[in-house]
Parts: C-alpha cells; sequence; structure tokens
C-alpha cells in the first residue's frame, strides 16, 4: 500500500515537470512542424538562469523570501524573450522548405552548440538552487513525507495544462494557432499572418521549457547532461501522446512519470528502458500517439 | 562499357589505390580513415533507405549488434578472425533487421525515425544493466588476426584493419551503386516521390522499404564490427542516440545522388572532430554543430552534388528533381 502510494506520488511529481515541458514541444511540432531537438537545452537554459537569478535574489538578501518565484518565472521569461524570436526568425525559418528530418538535424546542431555555448556561460560545475525548495515546508501523505514544493510543481504544471487549453480554445489568438495547426496554407489565404503565429508560438514553446527547468532547479543540481535526460524523456513523452497534442502530452506524462517512478522503485536499472518500452509499443500499436491528430491525405 | 563493369574498375582501382596510400599515409591518419570508413559504411546503410524516403533515427541498434557480436564472440568463443568477425557482425544484424523490418515497413517519415529511435535506446538500456555484456563501462577486445596472417606490432595491426575496412568499403559502395542504377533501385526513388503512385504501378513499398531496411541493417553491423576491431573497445554508446544521430549527418552531409562523397563525407568530419577537439576541447561538439549547420544551410543536396557538378556532368535527373520541390 506504501509501495503504491509513493510510486503514484512519485509519479505525479514527476509527471508534472515532464508535461510542461514537453507540452511546449509538442505545442512547437503543432504549429511549426518542427521536432525540437534543442528543448532539453533550452530547459537546461531555463534551469542555469533561474539557478543564477535565485541564487543572486537569495544571496543578496534582496527582498521577502516568497517572491523567489516570481524571480524564477522571470528568469524563464527572459530566456524565452532572448531565444525565442533570435532561433525563429534567425535561424529556423531558413529551413522551413525543407524536410522534416533535416529540420530535426538544424535542431540536433542548434543542441550541440547550446551545449556548448552553456557551459562556456555557467562552466561546468553544478549550481544549486535550494532556498524556494524548503520554504513551503513539508507535507505528509499516506505516512510519506513530502516536500510540498512539489506539490506545487503538480498545482502548476495543471494551471499551465489548463491555461493553455483555455488559451488555445477560448481566445482568439488560439484559435488562429489552431487553425495554423491543422492548414497553415488555408490559414495564410484567409489573412492569417503565418509568420507571426509561427513567432509566438516558438517563442511560447521555449518559455514552457524554460518554464520547466526554472522550476525544477530548486530539486536538482544543475550540471552539464541535463539537457539530454531531459529531451530524451520529453521526446517519450511527446511520442507516446501524439505529436501535437496538448491532452496527449497530459496523459502521456503521466504514463511516463508513473512507468519511471514505478521501475525506480521496483527495478532501479531499467528507468530509462522502460520508458522506451512504453513508447515502442504504444508507437506499435497505435503508430501516430495515443492522441492522433486526423488530417486529410493530399496528394 | 556497361555500367556494372566500370563500377567494379573503379572500385578495384580505388581499393588498390586505398592500400598503397595505406603504407604512405601516417599511422593517425591510417587510424583516423578506419574509423571513417566504417561509420561511412554504415551512413551508406542509412542512403539506401533514404532513396525510399525513410530515415532512421536509431542505426545504432544495428551498429551495435554488429559490434557486440563481433567482441562477444572473440571474447566468449576465442574466435579472433577479423575477417569472420566482420561479416558475422553483418550478418547477425542482418537477421535482426529482417526481424524488425516487417514491424517497421509501414510507418513513415518523423514516426519511422522516432520509432527506431526507440528501439535503438531499448538496446542501449539493455547493454548498459547487463553486466556479461560488459555494463556501461563495456569491454576491450585483443588485436585480431586475418586469415592466419598475425600483425606483429600496433602499426601492422591497424593497417591490416584499415586493408580490410577499405575492403568492406570499396565492395559495399561499388553493390550499392550497381543497385541504385537497377530496375529496383531506381524503384526507391520512385516510392520516395510518389508512394500511391508506385503502389498503383504494381510495385509493393512495403517490400521495396522492408529490404532497404534489411540492406541497411547488414551495412550498419559490418560498419560497426569494423568500428569495434578498430577501437579496441566496445561500450553501449554504440547504440546511443548521438551516435545514431552521427550516422544520419553523414547520410544528409553527403546526400544520396553520390557514393563517393559518403565516404568523402565521413572523412571530413572525422578530421574535422579530431582537431577541434585537439584545437577548441571544450567547444568542438559547438564547432561540430556549427559545421552542420553551415552544410545544410549552404549544401541542401549535400556534399554528393558538389562532386557531381564539378564532374561536368549536367545535374542528374535525382538532384534536379530535389532541388525543384
Amino acid at each position: 500500500m506504501n509501495l503504491a502510494a509513493a510510486i503514484f506520488l512519485d509519479g505525479l511529481i514527476d509527471a508534472s515537470w515532464l508535461f510542461i515541458v514537453a507540452v511546449g514541444l509538442t505545442l512547437v511540432f503543432g504549429v511549426l512542424n518542427i521536432l525540437n531537438f534543442a528543448h532539453g537545452s533550452l530547459y537546461a537554459l531555463g534551469a542555469y538562469t533561474a539557478a543564477s537569478a535565485v541564487g543572486w535574489y537569495y544571496g543578496g538578501n534582496i527582498g521577502p523570501a516568497f517572491l523567489g518565484y516570481f524571480v524564477m518565472l522571470a528568469a524563464a521569461l527572459v530566456v524565452a524573450i532572448a531565444i525565442g524570436p533570435l532561433m525563429e526568425r534567425g535561424l529556423l525559418r531558413l529551413f522551413y522548405r525543407r524536410d522534416e528530418v533535416v529540420l530535426v538535424l538544424v535542431t540536433y546542431a542548434l543542441f550541440l552548440i547550446l551545449e556548448d555555448a552553456t557551459k562556456l556561460i555557467w562552466g561546468v560545475n553544478p549550481y544549486y538552487a535550494y532556498e524556494p525548495y524548503g520554504l513551503l515546508g513539508d507535507v505528509s501523505l499516506f505516512g510519506l513525507n513530502y516536500v510540498a514544493y512539489d506539490f506545487a510543481l503538480v498545482g502548476l504544471a495543471l494551471l499551465t495544462g489548463v491555461l493553455l487549453w483555455l488559451g488555445l480554445n477560448r481566445t482568439i489568438t488560439g484559435k488562429v494557432i489552431l487553425a495554423v495547426i491543422h492548414d497553415r496554407e488555408i490559414s495564410g489565404a484567409m489573412g492569417v499572418d503565418v509568420n507571426r503565429v509561427f513567432v509566438l508560438a516558438f517563442t511560447f514553446g521555449v518559455f514552457l521549457a524554460a518554464l520547466g527547468g526554472a522550476f525544477t532547479a530548486p530539486k536538482i543540481s544543475v550540471q552539464p547532461g541535463i539537457s539530454i535526460a531531459v529531451i530524451l524523456l520529453s521526446f517519450a513523452v511527446v511520442v507516446i501522446g501524439g505529436l501535437g497534442s496538448v491532452e496527449g502530452a497530459a496523459i502521456a506524462a503521466l504514463i511516463v512519470g508513473l512507468a519511471r517512478s514505478a521501475a525506480i522503485h521496483l527495478m532501479p536499472s531499467a528507468e530509462l528502458f522502460i520508458v522506451y518500452l512504453v513508447m515502442a509499443l504504444v508507437l506499435a500499436l497505435r503508430p501516430e500517439g495515443l492522441f492522433q491528430r486526423t488530417t486529410a491525405r493530399k496528394i | 562499357m556497361a555500367g556494372w563493369l566500370r563500377t567494379s574498375a573503379a572500385a578495384l582501382v580505388c581499393f588498390v589505390a586505398l592500400v598503397l596510400l595505406g603504407r604512405v599515409l601516417p599511422n593517425w591518419f591510417v587510424l583516423v580513415a578506419t574509423l571513417a570508413f566504417a561509420k561511412g559504411i554504415v551512413a551508406l546503410g542509412l542512403v539506401v533507405l533514404m532513396r525510399c524516403g525513410l530515415v532512421s533515427f536509431g542505426q545504432g541498434i544495428f551498429f551495435c549488434t554488429g559490434a557486440y557480436a563481433a567482441g562477444l564472440t572473440m571474447r566468449l568463443l576465442g574466435l579472433d578472425d577479423g575477417v569472420l568477425l566482420t561479416a558475422l557482425g553483418g550478418l547477425l544484424a542482418l537477421i535482426l533487421g529482417l526481424i524488425i523490418a516487417p514491424l517497421l515497413a509501414g510507418y513513415r517519415g518523423i514516426f519511422f525515425a522516432t520509432l527506431t529511435l526507440a528501439l535503438s535506446m531499448i538496446a542501449y538500456g539493455i547493454l548498459d544493466k547487463v553486466s556479461w555484456l560488459g555494463g556501461s563501462d563495456g569491454f576491450n577486445l585483443h588485436a585480431p588476426s586475418f586469415v592466419g596472417y598475425h600483425p606483429a606490432t600496433p602499426q601492422d595491426v591497424s593497417y591490416a584493419i584499415f586493408v580490410l575496412t577499405s575492403l568492406a568499403t570499396v565492395v559495399a559502395a561499388a553493390l550499392c551503386r550497381i543497385h541504385f542504377d537497377s530496375l529496383r533501385g531506381l524503384l526507391s526513388l520512385a516510392a520516395r516521390d510518389n508512394e500511391i503512385r508506385v503502389e498503383y504501378l504494381g510495385a509493393s513499398v512495403r517490400w521495396v522499404s522492408g529490404m532497404n531496411f534489411a540492406v541497411a541493417a547488414l551495412l550498419a553491423g559490418i560498419g560497426g564490427a569494423l568500428s569495434a576491431l578498430s577501437l579496441g573497445h566496445i561500450d553501449p554508446d554504440f547504440a546511443f542516440w548521438t551516435t545514431s544521430g552521427e550516422f544520419v549527418f553523414l547520410a544528409i552531409l553527403s546526400g544520396y545522388a553520390s557514393v563517393t562523397a559518403v565516404f568523402v563525407a565521413s572523412i571530413i568530419v572525422e578530421l574535422v572532430r579530431s582537431y577541434s577537439s585537439q584545437y577548441f576541447p571544450n567547444t568542438w561538439q559547438g564547432a561540430l554543430g556549427l559545421f552542420l549547420l553551415l552544410v545544410i544551410l549552404f549544401l541542401p543536396q549535400g556534399l554528393g552534388s558538389l562532386l557531381l557538378v564539378r564532374r561536368g556532368k549536367p545535374k542528374s535527373q535525382e538532384v534536379r528533381a530535389e532541388s525543384g520541390k
């Protein structure tokens, strides 16, 4: 019973940040048709920026402790605004006429470059931003002790999901984005500024990656290599859920989170293995993921 | 002269030239070239796949199959004949490829890429954790023999592996060229262009992609076994996604118009890597990424298009069709 609860809660916590990161990846794929390998690096940039900002904020006793969370949020925003438009307009735009796979390779090159850029800026030593982690105290559930921050993360993921859903389905901008996802050419013909939607969606995707990074930074030691682990996981989440599907990303994040925490509790050596096993199984049964988009076949 | 005869003659000339060059060139270059050719063979397999419009991000699974088949045979059975080990590596990868091919033949585009990636990551997970396979550290191989010839010095060993790799390279390249120009090979290009049309004309796209997948597996296995012999060490990184990504990189860099371009690209990349790791030890990955970006940006059809243009030929049909997109 205790074990089941532990697996469930750990899985839920794991799923929360995974969802935030993966939904950014899936949104970018939906709108721009890019499977962004550099998404993990953007997560890492968010984590590093937040860790530095948090270190500066608490180190200098700048303001009240709880405002540290807003510092983390601001860090994610800064990364998104600095990187998003630059990357989309400056680079990715040049490759839109090319094959999907070429674009994957372009972002792979970006991943390599960003990895080294991160090392140049922050060095190779780990950063810790532990202050915000303990701020909310501890909670006890089913006789298990958890840091309350972990559940705040679950709340943040829920909030992100709900806001994203509302934003996409209940606002004009959201509807325009959905229209571009559905058919970029027809949307363009109807007067939608597709380029603007691209910049907007990509920047928002970067923001989600950086947000995931910024709010996991207090839980982990921020060091080189985190981007690879994250991209491999969120990649699996997105593929399991169905590329471009927000609901799919939520369900898949839960599946991956639970599978991973089950593996960690029951069979630690299978941690990464199990994620890809689930992915292969899902793909074998439903090639386009759990929530596949129905698209008209164009000839 | 018939096309296949000309190709075979060119292959023979290349092989003789390589064998002679290997004697003259410095030892470090021979090592780099061996590894480049071994990886080039894998990338050649990817080019075969790319011709029918498929890109696998998981060639690592066959690469590591070939390497581990060779390595484990040497370690557990005590066989150390390089030729035999290479053939065995290729054979086992081919068998695995034939098993997986029917599962994958129905997938296209990004789904094919991600599914192959998943399979190779599962292989990585297994290799990383199973201790009798060497675990995460892998294991070392001792120097192989070659049909009764036991090279004495390390230089002789690396030269012998180089000759073996060159032989595998020219044979694979020549066979691929002949295949590409054959009716069966051209069918791949047709499937890449328009699958529905090919199906209506009475050919099976599934069959074409399945066969291409098996060929790619065979070549990746051979390349894996040769890399393992040349490096003298095997670890799970052979199956890691960065390894697979490197092969995709090579294949895109060379393009699918020319077979020679694959190996030229492979040598260039291997040189760029060893130079940049020497001169920018902390940023060589970034340098490689920048190089990749520049190539994709300025050479959309890969190095192969460059070779074709320089030869004074009008751009071949395939290259033109691609740039017209």
